[in-house]
């Protein structure tokens, strides 16, 4: 027997209709488990007080600092390293086997998955330069993992400036560091955003490559040396060691919704920075 | 005497390429200290015991993590047997099927998926699927296919993403010669679209294997930890990146280095899938 191409091929698309939507199913289960479970646990005192008991009682204060010191300290440090990068590869040399080295060095950075940068920055920072459990080593080592993002969505930025803006700048005798400067970056910044927004959502998300680094100390980090805990590190504890599962989905609604936000945003903006020049 | 504006022109080239070194810098340092840390290890106790030891007990000089590297492999094979079939049809239903708006809904939704910390997902698996899988299947649930289930769903935004690049860089006209040929849709994206977008979507795929098997959090939370090979789908499994994340606070000395000789292995893994990947991607591009 026969089928007719016609019925495979509206079955077939009915199939592929049904397993997309399943995909975006699963993020609104994801999302919507942890709100319903999460939020009658979630108020302002849980998000304004300190933790008491290990965590079993009280907010979560201390891990919400810790957490923006993590992402915003890395932040200052990759953002110029990885502008800098994209700036080099775009606008001062042709492909060649120098940009094709460095290129491999991003790709592979990229590559390379969290539980490693834990070992390496619990290595090197930790132990080897003696920083100790610390914000610094946590930072430090945040920083090389969100390198890759910022140099890729940074390239990608700069690439996407017409050209005619900086011949009209060169045509205005600039040189090449000003048109950068006040040309090609200023034109640039939405994408830039873009992959800072979500290098911050990957600093937040992030618990295997910090737990080693920056520790789990509960105390609100007030230093550079001392050991601190963000949301993610805090959540996992709470639910590993099963201290308190209200306390956990408390968390976890913080840990998401503000990661989500981050993400949108990230979105928002890059959607604004497409539309631009198109 | 050398202007000022040219000399700032070449200052500022020397500081960005300086910039643009520090990620091989760092890759580099990441190497260099792994190695250091994991290699001794491989002299003194003997490559053989380490990779095909199936013992591990640090503390009294076993090593072996054979059993380790067989459960990374077996979840990250499950989790692909889950993952590759569903993201692959999301990308064709994307690149082939989707309306602009209906694109603009799940494209976004998908890239939010990626952005879900993997802790997350763990602590879900844990309250969800394990119970599921125990009253439904029987054993602990904490098994190879709680691990493989959560893990797939976690690869999709990889696997689709990557997939849908790969069929959407497939040039129109190859879509209107089959449809001139009197093809059906479903038959120009079976017999033309796909063997073309083939080497980005085995790419995909590999990418969404590397994630796998480097994921960490989730996969310490549901897998159960048992240190030996499992014998069904409902045994429980201990995997490299779990190895490492459960014993690094507080291992010391040897047992310390036995980690780190862990992790070596583990890179030397993820940069072959690293490579062999790219390699698909360049080789898609080059065409």
């Amino acid at each position: 027997m026969r089928i007719n191409p016609r019925y495979i091929n509206r079955l077939v698309r009915m199939g592929l209709n049904v397993q997309a939507y399943f995909t975006v199913g699963i993020l609104i289960i994801i999302v919507a488990i942890i709100f319903f479970k999460g939020f009658p646990h979630t108020n302002f005192a849980f998000i304004f007080s300190f933790p008491e008991d290990m965590g079993r009682e009280g907010g979560i204060f201390p891990s919400i600092v810790g957490t923006i010191q993590l992402a915003l300290l890395s932040i200052l440090l990759a953002t110029p390293l990885g502008l800098g990068t994209a700036i080099f590869l775009t606008e001062y040399t042709k492909e060649s086997l120098f940009t094709k080295f460095i290129r491999f060095g991003v790709e592979s950075l990229a590559g390379i998955p969290s539980i490693l940068y834990g070992l390496f920055g619990f290595i090197f920072f930790v132990i080897k330069l003696k920083m100790g459990w610390s914000l610094l080593a946590g930072v430090l080592t945040m920083t090389i993992m969100i390198l890759p993002t910022i140099i890729r969505t940074s390239e990608e930025a700069i690439r996407a400036v017409p050209r005619q803006l900086r011949i009209v700048s060169y045509s205005l005798s600039a040189s090449k560091w000003e048109t950068i400067k006040k040309v090609v970056i200023p034109a640039a910044i939405p994408g830039i955003l873009t992959g800072i927004m979500l290098s911050i959502g990957r600093a937040v998300g992030e618990t295997a490559a910090i737990i080693f680094t920056m520790g789990s100390s509960l105390r609100l980090p007030l230093s550079l040396m001392d050991s601190g805990r963000t949301m993610a590190v805090h959540f996992y504890i709470l639910a590993r060691e099963g201290i308190s599962m209200e306390k956990a989905y408390g968390t976890a609604v913080v840990l998401v919704l503000s990661i989500l936000l981050i993400n949108i945003l990230a979105y928002y903006i890059m959607n604004k920075a497409i539309a631009r020049y198109s | 005497m050398i202007d000022r504006t040219v000399l700032k022109e070449h200052l500022v080239k020397w500081v960005l390429v300086a910039f643009a070194l520090s990620s091989l810098l760092f890759l580099f340092l990441i190497f260099i200290f792994i190695l250091a840390e994991g290699l001794p290890l491989f002299l003194k106790v003997g490559v053989n015991k380490i990779i095909f030891g199936m013992k591990w007990a640090p503390t009294k000089g076993y090593f072996g993590i054979f059993p380790m590297i067989i459960s990374s492999f077996l979840v990250t094979i499950g989790a692909l047997i889950i993952g590759a079939p569903l993201g692959l049809s999301c990308a064709i239903y994307l690149s082939e099927y989707a309306g602009k708006r209906t694109k603009m809904l799940l494209k976004p939704a998908i890239e939010l998926l990626a952005g879900i910390p993997s802790v997350v997902f763990g602590f879900l698996g844990v309250i969800y699927i394990v119970p599921l899988v125990r009253s439904y299947l029987g054993g602990s649930g904490f098994s190879l296919i709680s691990t493989s289930l959560v893990l797939g769903v976690m690869i999709l935004p990889t696997i689709i993403s990557i997939s849908f690049d790969a069929l959407v860089s497939v040039p129109r006209t190859y879509r209107e010669g089959s449809a001139a040929m009197g093809a059906t849709k479903w038959q120009t994206i079976f017999k033309v679209i796909i063997p073309s977008a083939k080497s980005g979507i085995l790419a995909s795929f590999i990418l969404g294997m590397g994630r796998a098997i480097g994921e960490t959090m989730a996969v310490i939370m549901i897998a159960g930890n048992a240190l030996k090979i499992p014998t069904s789908i409902l045994d429980p499994l201990r995997t490299l990146t779990g190895n490492i994340a459960l014993e690094l606070a507080y291992a010391t000395g040897d047992h310390r280095l036995g980690l780190f000789s862990t992790g070596v292995v583990l890179m030397v893994i993820i940069m072959i899938l690293n490579y062999v990947a790219n390699f698909g991607i360049k080789r898609k591009i080059a065409k």
